[in-house]
């Protein structure tokens, strides 16, 4: 059964099938992408909001439930249904074209990640039409969090559960990918930085979700079947969550910014046309602090009442981190360092990035000075902090590989102008946001409060706040106008535009469904431009032609995790009416009816034949 | 390699889990899950022990917990994880009918685990009153042992599964990993419960 | 990273021989975790001093694991580097949590 993807114009109908039955690394990188982009606009939407409710005292923009509504999910949705997934959608485009294999390890789970990460974002955000969101901060700590009355809280317990389970597949899935579908060739001191990166944010997504898995179970324990696990009247103790959800909750943010540090290392190097500076003091860096990552998770905590003692060694453990994090910033101007530099848009993105990663890192140091972060706790000099990490890190980060990888990924390239437009807006709103709320925490404004009064000294910093999260908005809008002509005008590139030195840009661009007719044979380090300097126009072939063994589509993931979606229904509403427990137990047949079918029925995949393949060629 | 020879392969190799690359990734991949396994019960664990006090005036662990039940449920579940392992040494040397009489063992062994899991569970509802709501102990003690709980019963669905669709057609390289994971998964849910019956049950009524 | 997938026939008398072997192993160590059973059981029935006997019953409970990994899991035959790799990072993390939980959650 060999089936070649004909290029002639499709049904909606058919397109639609094709991508909810997709197990094709690329096909799910573009599904990523379009979900997490949606899902990035409308939290977006929810900061924008926020900032409008602050941009004079004593706003009546929203009501204050709202406004705990608007902040809980802002910071939910961004980091959860928003950078995370995107970040998977890089990771997916480009993390097997990288290490030269035809697919994942596991197709099929791989797709599941997806399904499930989509209809658990669904899941939070049905809150909002069944009377409140989630409104107990994206921490969610308890007893606020279970005491907080209606289904918001559920809705995020159930909808986290089930993204969350979705993206453990996705971590083990590229750890695998990268440990045994390396081309010949492929050593682990050869692999790109970007998929070095891709392999610790996976290791840590092994070790750090179930933490965050066990924690949402606890909480939905005591909100839906009575457990006591958070609530003093029976003994149980709330800082519980807290340090679960924080043994999850700092390595999350490592899980971002590793991705993103290596999609710059990426784009310092093409756009400096030189090999990355101290390669292996960036690989060693990259995997210090993703150890050092898991070990400061109670610098969260400082204020909680943990004792000197924890406090002074949580404190130094974070500053630790200071070292890994400055060998990569040295090494990355090392490499621009005699560079012929092109200023691209991409490369704009990634000079942006290091002044405004350095400023978090700054921040970050004071924060971690235990005695002083009594003063800083709950203050917006802790929000400025986050978002200059966050945005400044990750954000960047996916902008910029939005721009450098989607050639690879369609076909096509985003216009230079617009894109640089795109990021002089975008990187001047950021700074007008953020900026000054550093000087708004240290004046003493707590974060969270939907309102503050007249002339303390807060008026005009929120004002140029808000003007600068408007400018942040007006940059995401240029983006998605330079997405849209952009596609409609479909102008095709080569596979390799940006004159690339990674084996992704050796195949055509978006690539074929098999990725490599024959896996390349890498040399060393940046393979591509190895055989450039030795005048050869693509990579030399490993093996000859041969039958190549593909994957099978299928439906089930999407229907697993519609079941896991139902039955969350079920899970939530059983505490009002134990009719519900109906939904549940229909929710969870869905579900384990697939697995059993999906264990059953024999999955062998096909074989595309070599003859094909050649006549292909012609 | 094709269909025909994965399904039907012309002889079995040493190793018949890794036999192809479906198979090595999901032995490498099972093994990369149960590392993250371990960081789920570390979090019931760390739970458990920090609450195992908080009985909120209700039965502490020395008034509920009888250590000959357990002693009983301990053995069956370690001889289960050795006629696993005969099972997987048959599997290897590709003798089919015996590595399934071994994984009936193992099922039966695992059945009667859960049924005294199960008894231990309503005796505790029943004579105690001790439930998921009387404390955060209970709360605890319950979603810990019941997380394993059902971990057994998935095991034993996806053990006996295995075996109901592969009862005709005898081993290949298509099923022989998911042989293997399967009794990987057995075993790790061997390791747990020795963790179980000493840091809940011995230490418990210590 | 393959493995050869056709052997000789000496080859495979060979393994066949040496998996007999450690078959018999399998069930010396079976033996051992029973023992260990038994022992951790009966110390805790005797009542002996708490201070002794929890130190004891985690090590033998350690050591009952350390056996489940290596024999019966395989850890110990080759092709298992990455596996134990990332097993033992879940044990460091695991091992973090349990400290924190234990020693920082107190009242």
């Amino acid at each position: 059964m060999s089936t070649m993807v004909a290029t002639k114009k499709r049904s909606f109908g058919s397109v639609l099938w094709d991508y909810l039955t997709t197990v094709d690394h690329k096909k799910i990188a573009i599904l990523y992408l379009v979900a997490g982009g949606l899902f990035f606009i409308l939290g977006g939407l929810e900061a924008l909001a926020i900032r409008w409710q602050l941009v004079k005292p004593m706003n009546d923009f929203v009501s204050a439930g709202f406004y705990n509504e608007l902040i809980t999910m802002h910071g939910t949705t961004m980091i959860f249904l928003a950078a995370m997934p995107l970040i998977f959608a890089f990771m997916n485009a480009v993390v097997p074209l990288q290490i030269g294999a035809r697919d994942v390890a596991f197709p099929f789970l791989n797709s599941l990640g997806f399904w499930l990460f989509l209809f658990g974002g669904i899941m939070l955000n049905v809150g909002w039409f069944t009377g409140g969101a989630a409104d107990a901060g994206w921490t969610a700590y308890a007893p606020l969090s279970t005491t907080s009355p209606g289904e918001g809280v559920d809705y995020y317990v159930l909808g986290l559960q089930i993204s969350g389970a979705g993206t453990l597949m996705g971590g083990i899935n590229f750890l695998v990918t990268i440990v045994n579908m390396r081309a010949p060739g492929m050593t682990y001191m050869r692999m790109p930085l970007f998929t070095w990166s891709a392999f610790v944010a996976s290791a840590l997504i092994l070790f750090a979700f179930p933490a965050l898995t066990v924690g949402l179970f606890l909480m939905m324990f005591d909100r839906l079947f009575g457990s006591g696990f958070f609530d003093p009247n029976m003994g149980g103790n709330a800082v519980i969550w807290q340090h679960l959800f924080w043994i999850f909750g700092h390595p999350e943010v490592y899980i971002l910014a590793l991705p993103a540090f290596g999609i710059f290392s990426e784009i310092f190097s093409t756009f400096s046309k030189k090999r990355l500076f101290g390669y292996s003091a960036m690989v060693f860096a990259t995997v210090l602090i993703g150890f050092l990552g898991f070990m400061v998770w109670a610098h969260h905590m400082f204020t909680v009442g943990m004792g000197p003692a924890a406090n002074s060694i949580f404190a130094v453990a974070t500053m630790a981190i200071a070292v890994p994090t400055g060998i990569k910033i040295f090494n990355w101007l090392f490499t621009l360092w005699g560079g012929s530099i092109q200023l691209t848009t991409p490369m704009l993105w990634a000079l942006g990035f290091i002044p405004t990663f350095t400023m978090g890192g700054m921040t970050g140091v004071m924060v971690a000075a235990a005695s002083a972060d009594y003063q800083y706790h709950d203050s917006y000099f802790v929000v400025a902090h986050f978002h200059y990490v966050i945005v400044g890190g990750v954000v960047f980060g996916l902008f910029a590989a939005a721009h450098y990888w989607w050639p690879k990924m369609f076909g096509t390239v985003l216009s230079d102008k617009l894109g640089k437009l795109t990021f002089w807006l975008f990187f001047v709103g950021f700074h007008l946001t953020f900026f000054i709320q550093h000087f708004l925490g240290l004046m003493g404004m707590p974060r969270r409060y939907w309102v503050y009064l007249e002339d303390q000294g807060l008026d005009l910093g929120n004002a140029i706040s808000t003007a600068g999260a408007f400018l942040m908005g007006l940059g995401t809008i240029v983006l998605l106008y330079n997405i849209v002509v952009t596609q409609v005008k479909g102008e095709k590139v080569s596979g390799d535009p940006w004159d690339g030195r990674t084996l992704e840009w050796s195949i055509p661009s978006p690539p074929p469904f098999y990725n490599f007719k024959q896996l390349p044979l890498v040399r060393g380090l940046d393979p591509l431009w190895i055989e450039k300097t030795e005048g050869r126009k693509g990579m030399t072939p490993a093996e000859p032609v041969n039958d190549i063994h593909m994957p099978n589509s299928t439906i089930l993931p999407f229907v697993m995790s519609v079941g896991l979606f139902i039955a969350g229904f079920g899970f939530i509403y059983q505490k009002d009416n134990l009719a519900w427990l109906w939904v549940l137990f229909i929710g969870m047949g869905i579900t384990l009816g697939s697995m059993l079918i999906r264990s059953l029925k024999d999955d062998l995949g096909f074989h595309i034949h070599k003859k094909d393949l050649e006549k292909e060629a012609e | 390699m094709s269909e025909h020879d994965v399904l039907n392969p012309k002889e079995m190799p040493l190793n018949p889990e890794k036999g192809t690359l479906e198979g090595r990734n999901k032995f490498v991949g099972f093994w990369f899950f149960l590392g993250g396994e371990t960081v789920l019960f570390a979090s019931l664990f760390g739970t458990y022990l920090a609450l195992n006090d908080s009985v909120n005036g209700g039965k502490t662990s020395e008034e509920l917990f009888g250590l000959e039940l357990v002693f009983i449920m301990t053995m069956i579940l370690l001889t289960s994880s050795l006629t696993s392992v005969y099972a997987m040494y048959h599997m290897k040397n590709n003798a089919f009918k015996k590595m399934q009489i071994w994984l009936g063992i193992t099922v039966v062994l695992g059945f009667s685990f859960l049924g005294l899991e199960i008894y231990e569970f309503t005796h505790y509802i029943h004579e105690y009153e001790f439930t998921l709501r009387s404390s955060a102990f209970g709360s605890a003690f319950y979603t810990l042992v019941g997380f394993h709980g059902g971990h057994v019963l998935f095991g034993l669905l996806w053990i006996v599964s295995l075996m109901i669709r592969n009862a005709k057609r005898g081993l290949n390289l298509y099923n022989a990993p998911k042989f293997y994971i399967a009794s990987l998964y057995w075993h790790f849910i061997d390791v747990v419960w020795v963790f179980i019956f000493t840091v809940v049950y011995l230490m418990g009524v210590l | 990273m393959a493995e050869k997938v056709s052997a000789t026939t000496a080859q495979i008398e060979y393994e066949k021989q040496k998996r007999k072997e450690e078959m018999k192993q399998q069930v010396i160590t079976f033996a051992l975790m029973i023992i260990f059973t038994i022992i951790a059981f009966g110390m805790v029935m005797a009542e002996m001093s708490k201070l002794f006997v929890i130190p004891v019953i985690i090590v033998l409970a350690a050591v009952q694991v350390g056996f489940q990994l290596y024999y019966f899991m395989h850890m110990s035959h080759k092709g298992h580097e990455m596996p134990a790799f990332m097993f033992y990072g879940g044990v460091f993390a695991a091992f973090l949590t349990i400290l924190a939980l234990v020693v920082l959650v107190w009242w």
